[in-house]
């Protein structure tokens, strides 16, 4: 028997952090450094987005209470959002932003390829439609960093900066809470620790590559998932992406 | 008297692609399938990229041109798996697409030629382009940029 709250909440964590890492990213949206790099967030930005429809609409069926994957999207408040802490943390430099999107990208990948193998058919034709696109996100990302990590003086310094910025958020994605351990003894998500080992490998990889140093502390904020603890971020950007159903309910395109 | 399935398949092969209007919704390969159910023919249509804004107005343009044709249900189904990709683009969609000045995806992941001056000599500028179905290169002989469809 599936746990349909635990099911439900599970959906709302992988649709959240598309749209809330998808909306962050299009803020870049005319103000990224060079052209093509504000054609690439903003392609990245779309895949994000596209990906929540398919979450956020599977998690609206699954709750069966009549809300649409817009509604979940455009009239939750913050308490009710799931995304882990990673995802709503500011752009930044666009060092920063590549570095964020590095680090998510590669749990994103190592927990899509898993879900693809999901005992649950709509997940795992939801993750083998994903994957094809956060490997081409995980490719760029990964090349950014190395080349500004072993760039300069300043955007190696820079680098290293958002990287002991962020760095503390990447352990939520790793430490499983009892939502996590029901969906894996379903079979329908893995085992969040098994992900950790092939993270771990790849961004050592790609972080020796950019002269990177991985710092040594363990030390992980936690809230996002659960919604308990999130960020003081993640209100103000909420309210950026929700006005216009707020001042205007029901406004459709 | 219900057109055939066949008859229905024709028509859709006259459906442009709202982006790319050289080739159509059949020639991209996005068309899964043609059914009638009762008297409603279902149209199964898969997205090329999950947030690819040209999804619904594909869904719009194939009711359209069903309606125009006599059809009057029409349903579209959203069908996700198994998931497209760049291989079913079919054989004549690589030649319109060089003509048209997008160069046609390849299993070597790059254009094999520049679609202007059919220069060899090409080099990519960005994984991402004008649309999400799309690199952007530049061939280094005439030196203009073009759009190559890439693989997913």
């Amino acid at each position: 028997m599936r746990d349909q709250a635990a099911y439900f909440e599970f959906l709302c964590r992988m649709g959240d952090n598309t749209l809330v890492l998808g909306h962050r990213v299009s803020e870049w949206c005319g103000h990224a450094p060079v052209l093509e790099e504000d054609i690439a967030l903003a392609n990245t930005a779309l895949d994000l987005i596209g990906q929540t429809q398919m979450w956020l609409g599977l998690a609206a069926e699954v709750e069966g209470a009549g809300r649409s994957a817009d509604d979940l999207a455009m009239l939750r408040d913050v308490w009710d959002f799931r995304n882990c802490l990673l995802t709503e943390q500011p752009n930044g430099d666009f060092g920063q932003t590549m570095m964020r999107q590095f680090l998510f990208d590669v749990w994103h990948l190592g927990m899509l390829t898993e879900l693809t193998k999901s005992s649950e058919p709509r997940v795992a034709e939801i993750a083998a439609k994903a994957i094809k696109e956060v490997q081409y996100h995980v490719e760029r990302s990964g090349d950014t960093v190395i080349s500004l990590g072993d760039g300069t003086d300043e955007s190696h310094q820079r680098m290293q900066n958002a990287l002991d910025l962020l760095w503390p958020y990447v352990g939520e994605l790793f430490v499983p809470d009892a939502v996590d351990t029901a969906m894996a003894q379903a079979g329908i998500a893995p085992d969040l620790t098994s992900l950790r080992a092939a993270f771990d490998a790849h961004l050592a990889d790609v972080m020796g590559q950019a002269t990177l140093r991985i710092p040594d502390s363990d030390f992980a904020h936690k809230g996002g998932k659960s919604g308990k603890q999130h960020s003081e971020h993640l209100g103000h950007m909420i309210t950026q992406m929700q006005w216009l159903q707020r001042a205007y309910p029901g406004a459709s395109w | 008297m219900q057109p055939s399935v066949d008859q229905v398949w024709a028509w859709l092969a006259d459906v442009p692609d709202p982006e790319i209007p050289v080739i159509s919704v059949v020639d991209l390969g996005i068309v899964r399938g043609v059914a009638w159910d009762g008297d409603t023919v279902e149209v199964a249509v898969t997205p090329t990229y999950s947030g690819c804004p040209a999804t619904s107005v594909i869904a719009l343009d194939i009711e359209t041109a069903l309606h125009k044709r006599g059809l009057e249900k029409v349903r579209i189904k959203n069908q996700l798996s198994p998931p497209w990709t760049s291989d079913w683009l079919n054989e004549d969609a690589g030649a319109k697409l060089m003509e048209y000045g997008i160069a046609p995806p390849r299993a070597a992941g790059g254009p094999e030629q520049c679609p202007c001056c059919t220069s060899t000599h090409v080099v990519r500028i960005s994984q991402f382009g004008s649309t999400p179905c799309k690199a952007q290169w530049q061939c280094k002989d005439c030196l203009e940029p073009f759009d190559y469809f890439k693989c997913i």
